[in-house]
């Protein structure tokens, strides 16, 4: 005769369920964490306020935020702002090609085997990460939406600016 | 019919089977494509509207005739950007 399984076989049952969902997720970064280390070709970022921007020359958002990224670049260098932008493009043509084009005054390169953006997990493209002197993720800004988007990293890149790095 | 412990080894299968079958549900599975990888989705050879122009204008003349906009979803190809 059949008997209902025990309470203990339930419990464990229905923990499995739960976990079904967030089976195989992975945490993407958010404020307060470390930021994974930049490849070793980026320098002179120890110590800076660095804006890294995940962007690719397929994606017509990023195109529009190169123009506004070159304005904080050019207003914020000299106060200790890097602007990191990383091309996930996986056609080095199409990359070369959209790196000519814009000519961005700030520090651009391509992760090629998306090692960073795979530790990162980006929420979509673009999305760009404000990190402190310290290395941490303050801010962390998915899509880019023109003059919305530059004011908010303006005021918070000034915050920023004014912390110390100790 | 089923014994028992086959009842039992059935359940404990599906118990087992569920969290697989389920994980696909999820929106951050490791199956999704991530954004960083939709190059080839976003080529405008993945858009199926051949005639964008066109289509705008059929529906800019449906818009005014039925009064109402249709939910034909947004331009572009499959980036799924912003």
């Amino acid at each position: 005769m059949w008997r209902p399984p025990s309470g203990a076989f339930r419990a464990a049952a229905r923990a499995l369920l739960l976990l079904a969902v967030p089976l195989g997720a992975a945490a993407q970064l958010a404020p307060g964490d470390a930021f994974p280390p930049l490849p070793a070709a980026v320098a002179g970022t120890a110590g800076k306020v660095v804006l890294v921007d995940f962007w690719a020359s397929w994606c017509a958002p990023c195109k529009a935020s190169f123009p506004a990224y070159g304005r904080l670049d050019h207003d914020f260098r000299a106060a200790g702002l890097v602007i990191v932008g990383v091309g996930v493009d996986e056609d080095p043509v199409a990359y070369e090609s959209f790196v000519k084009r814009w000519a961005p005054g700030f520090f651009v390169y391509r992760d090629a085997d998306h090692s960073l953006v795979r530790r990162v997990r980006i929420p979509t493209m673009p999305t760009s990460y404000l990190i402190d002197r310290r290395g941490r993720v303050r801010y962390v800004h998915p899509g880019y939406r023109g003059a919305e988007t530059e004011a908010a990293l303006r005021r918070e890149i000034e915050t920023l600016l004014t912390e110390k790095a100790s | 019919m089923p014994t028992p412990s086959f009842r039992r080894v059935l359940l404990l299968s599906a118990v087992l089977a569920a969290p697989a079958a389920f994980s696909g549900c999820s929106t951050t599975s490791a199956v999704r494509v991530q954004p960083w990888e939709r190059g080839e989705l976003a080529d405008a050879t993945m858009d199926p509207n051949r005639d964008p122009l066109g289509t705008a204008m059929i529906e800019h003349v449906y818009t005014s005739r039925e009064a109402a906009q249709g939910g034909t979803g947004v331009g572009g190809a499959g980036c799924g950007c912003n």
